[in-house]
C-alpha cells in the first residue's frame, strides 16, 4: 500500500513539473560572465559584459523559453583573480559561464572548468590554447591563426603591400601567436616582411622599432597587438612623419575610446573584424541604439561577441532542453551536443561551431575614417 | 645617421630616467631608504597635470606648477604619515611600508581616474621639431625640453645642495644624522624638505614622461621607476652627478640596445650591465666607497 501511495505521489510531483513547464513558465538560466572589468583590459570586459546584459535583458524580455540571469565576475585581467571569480560565480549557482574574455585567465579558468564540467564560451578569448584538450571550451571570436592567416590572406587579395613590417608583444601568447601564423601564411603568399621588431608589455619607448620599420621601407605595418602600444606606435610614427597603411587585428578595436587621444592619427588605420558598428543590418542597428542609449558610447566588436555569446548559450540550452534549476556539471555534456548542432546568425556574422570548440564564420576588414569605423570594398 | 637618432632617442628617454633617479638618490642620500612609492608619485603628477589641462583648461606652465605643488604636498604628507613614524624601526619595515604606498597610490588612482589609459595632451610642450642635417635627423620639441630641463635640475639641485642653508643641512644629515642633531639640525624638517624637493621633481618628471610617451594609466609609474632605481644604483646611489649620468647611460643603453641587438633583448641589455658595472664597482659609477666605523 506504501508503494502505491509513494507511486502516485511521485507521479503528482512528475505531473506537476510538466504541468509547470507546460504553462510556458520560463526557465531561469543563470549565466556567469567573467572578464576584466578594471585594470589595463578593462575596455573588453566592459564592453563583453555590456553586450551579454544587452542581450540577457532582450531574451528575457521576449517570449522564449529561458529568461536569464547574468552574474556579473570582475577578473581584472589576471588569471588568479579570475580562478577566485569563477568559484564565486559557481557559488552563486552559475550553469554555465560566458568568459573569460582575454585569453590568459581563460586559460586557467578552462582548466578548472574542464574538471568540473562546466560549459564555458568565450567571447573574446582567441588563442588555441584556450580550447585545447578541453571539449567543453568554446569560442565566439576567432582563433589566433586564423586572425594571422585571415590578415596576411587579406593584404595579398586586396594588394595593399608587398613590404610588410610587424611589431608585436614578445611578453603575450596572444600577439605571438598571431604573428607566428602571419608570417607562415606572408612567406607562402610572397608578402615580404622586411622589418619585425617586437616589445614587452612595460615598453614605453617605440622609436626603435617604428625607426626599423620606416628605415625597412614597409609600406604596411602590421599590428597584432592591443591598442594601447598600439595609439603609442601611431604617435611615434606621427611624430617621425612615417605613414604606412596600419593593419590591425581584433585587439586594435578600442583604440577610438582612449581618452584625449587624438583620433586623427588612426585615420585609416585597418582592422579585421567580425563586427562593424556602422553596418547597416536590422540587428547591428537596434544593437547599437540599445548601447549607445544605455552606455553613451559606440558598441566595438568586444561587446558584439558578448551579445552573440550568451544568444548561442541560450540557443544551445533550448537544444539541450535545460531545465529550472539544473546543475552546471549535469547539462555540460549535452551543451557540448548541443553547440556543434546549432546554427546562429548574430552580430559577427553567421555562426556554427566544430566539435574542437571553435567557430567559423567570415571576417570583413574595416577602415578608420573621420573617427568611425567604415566597411572596406570586402 | 640612424645612429645619430638613437643616440638622441636615448639620451632623451635616459634624461627622463635621470630626473626620476634623481629623486631616488635624493631620499636615499639623505633619509637612507628606498622610497619605492616615488615613481607612483609621478604617476599622480602627470594625472594632475593631464585634469589640469584637459578638464580645468589650465594653460601648461600653470598646469606644471600645479602639478608640482600637489606633488610636494603629496611627498610631505607620504613622509610624515608613512615613514616618519618609522624613523627608528629596521630598514626592512621602512622598505615594505614604501612597497605598500606604491600600492596604495596606484589604487588610489586605479579608483579615482579608472583603469582606461589616458592619453596625454600633446598640448604640454608646444616647441617646435628642430631638423637637423637637412631633415635627416629630427629631433622633437619634447626631447629637446626633456634634455634642457634634466641639465637645469641637475645644475640647481647641486649648487643648492652646495650652498645653500638647507642644503648644507642636508648633506650634514647624509652624513652622520646623530651628529647633525647634535649640532642643531632639525632632522625631520630636512627630511620633510627632502621629500619635498624629490617630489617635485617626480612632478616634472612625471609630464617630460608622458608627454614623450603618451599613454597615461594607474601602472604608468611604476616601470620607469625601476629602472630610474637601477639608473640611481648604476651611477652611484646617493650621488647626484651620479644619478643623472646613470639615468643618461641607462637610456642611451636600452635604446642602443635594441636598435643594434635585439629588441626583444632590450631590458635584458639594461640589467646585465647594471650587473657588469656592480660587480666591477659595486659603489656604482660616481659612489664613494663608505667605510664602516667600528
Amino acid at each position: 500500500m506504501k508503494k502505491l501511495i509513494a507511486l502516485v505521489l511521485a507521479l503528482c510531483l512528475t505531473a506537476g513539473l510538466f504541468a509547470v513547464a507546460a504553462a510556458d513558465e520560463p526557465i531561469t538560466l543563470k549565466i556567469a560572465h567573467i572578464g576584466p572589468q578594471t585594470g589595463a583590459a578593462a575596455v573588453y570586459g566592459t564592453a563583453t559584459y555590456r553586450g551579454a546584459q544587452i542581450a540577457a535583458d532582450e531574451i528575457t524580455a521576449a517570449d522564449g523559453p529561458y529568461d536569464i540571469v547574468i552574474i556579473n565576475e570582475d577578473d581584472t585581467h589576471d588569471a588568479e583573480t579570475a580562478v577566485n571569480a569563477y568559484n564565486d560565480a559557481m557559488d552563486n549557482d552559475a550553469q554555465m559561464i560566458v568568459g573569460t574574455t582575454t585569453t590568459s585567465p581563460c586559460i586557467a579558468v578552462g582548466a578548472l572548468a574542464y574538471e568540473e564540467r562546466v560549459f564555458m564560451l568565450t567571447p573574446s578569448a582567441s588563442s588555441t590554447d584556450v580550447t585545447k584538450d578541453k571539449d567543453n571550451v568554446y569560442q565566439v571570436c576567432f582563433t589566433d591563426p586564423a586572425q594571422g592567416a585571415a590578415s596576411a590572406q587579406y593584404i595579398a587579395d586586396k594588394k595593399l603591400a608587398t613590404k610588410v613590417a610587424v611589431i608585436y608583444n614578445n611578453a603575450d601568447a596572444y600577439s605571438t601567436g598571431i604573428y607566428q601564423t602571419f608570417a607562415d601564411k606572408a612567406a607562402e603568399l610572397g608578402l615580404d616582411i622586411v622589418s619585425k621588431t617586437t616589445f614587452t608589455d612595460d615598453t614605453t619607448d617605440f622609436t626603435v622599432q617604428v625607426a626599423d620599420a620606416q628605415n625597412a621601407g614597409a609600406e604596411l605595418v602590421f599590428l597584432p597587438i592591443y591598442y594601447t602600444p598600439a595609439s603609442m606606435i601611431l604617435q611615434t610614427a606621427n611624430a617621425n612623419q612615417y605613414k604606412p597603411i596600419f593593419f590591425g587585428v581584433d585587439g586594435m578595436d578600442g583604440i577610438l575610446s582612449i581618452e584625449g587621444f587624438d583620433t586623427s592619427l588612426a585615420e585609416g588605420v585597418m582592422l579585421l573584424t567580425p563586427f562593424s558598428a556602422d553596418a547597416q543590418d536590422e540587428k547591428t542597428v537596434k544593437f547599437v541604439e540599445t548601447y549607445q542609449n544605455l552606455y553613451g558610447e559606440i558598441p566595438n566588436q568586444f561587446a558584439a561577441d558578448g551579445y552573440d555569446a550568451v544568444y548561442a548559450l541560450a540557443a544551445a540550452a533550448e537544444a539541450a532542453g535545460v531545465q529550472e534549476g539544473a546543475k552546471a556539471e549535469d547539462i555540460c555534456d549535452a551543451l557540448i551536443a548541443a553547440m556543434q548542432k546549432i546554427e546562429l546568425t548574430g552580430l559577427t556574422g553567421t555562426m556554427t561551431w566544430s566539435s574542437n570548440g571553435e567557430v567559423t564564420k567570415t571576417p570583413t576588414a574595416v577602415v578608420i575614417e573621420n573617427g568611425v569605423y567604415v566597411g572596406f570594398g570586402n | 645617421m640612424i645612429f645619430l637618432s638613437n643616440l638622441v632617442n636615448g639620451i632623451s628617454l635616459g634624461s627622463i630616467y635621470a630626473i626620476i633617479a634623481l629623486g631616488y638618490t635624493m631620499v636615499y642620500g639623505i633619509a637612507k631608504m628606498l622610497n619605492f612609492a616615488h615613481g607612483d608619485v609621478i604617476m599622480i603628477g602627470a594625472y594632475i597635470a593631464f585634469c589640469a589641462l584637459q578638464y580645468w583648461n589650465v594653460p601648461p606652465l600653470l598646469a606644471l606648477l600645479i602639478a608640482m605643488a600637489f606633488c610636494t604636498l603629496l611627498g610631505i604628507t607620504i613622509e610624515g604619515l608613512a615613514y616618519r613614524p618609522l624613523r627608528q624601526a629596521t630598514s626592512l619595515a621602512v622598505l615594505i611600508t614604501a612597497i605598500g604606498m606604491s600600492y596604495l597610490l596606484q589604487n588610489l588612482a586605479l579608483l579615482i581616474w579608472g583603469a582606461n589609459p589616458k592619453n596625454f595632451p600633446s598640448s604640454m610642450i608646444q616647441i617646435p621639431a628642430i631638423s637637423l642635417f637637412g631633415e635627416q635627423l629630427r629631433i622633437s620639441g619634447v626631447t629637446l625640453v626633456t634634455i634642457l630641463a634634466n641639465i637645469v635640475i641637475m645644475i640647481l639641485l647641486t649648487s643648492f645642495t652646495m650652498h645653500t642653508k638647507l642644503g648644507k643641512a642636508m648633506r650634514c644629515v647624509s652624513e652622520d644624522r646623530g651628529a647633525a642633531e647634535l649640532m642643531g639640525i632639525n632632522v625631520n624638517q630636512t627630511i620633510s624638505a627632502t621629500f619635498a624637493i624629490g617630489s617635485a621633481l617626480a612632478a616634472i618628471a612625471g609630464i617630460l614622461l608622458c608627454s614623450a610617451y603618451p599613454t597615461l594609466m594607474p601602472t604608468t609609474g611604476s616601470m620607469p621607476g625601476i629602472k630610474a632605481f637601477t639608473a640611481a644604483v648604476f651611477g652611484g646611489i646617493g650621488s647626484i652627478p651620479g644619478a643623472m649620468l646613470g639615468g643618461v647611460l641607462l637610456g642611451v643603453i636600452e635604446i642602443l640596445g635594441k636598435a643594434y641587438i635585439s629588441t626583444e633583448l632590450g631590458d635584458a641589455i639594461v640589467f646585465a650591465v647594471l650587473i657588469i658595472v656592480l660587480l666591477v664597482k659595486p659603489t656604482g659609477l660616481l659612489g664613494k666607497p663608505q667605510r664602516e666605523k667600528v
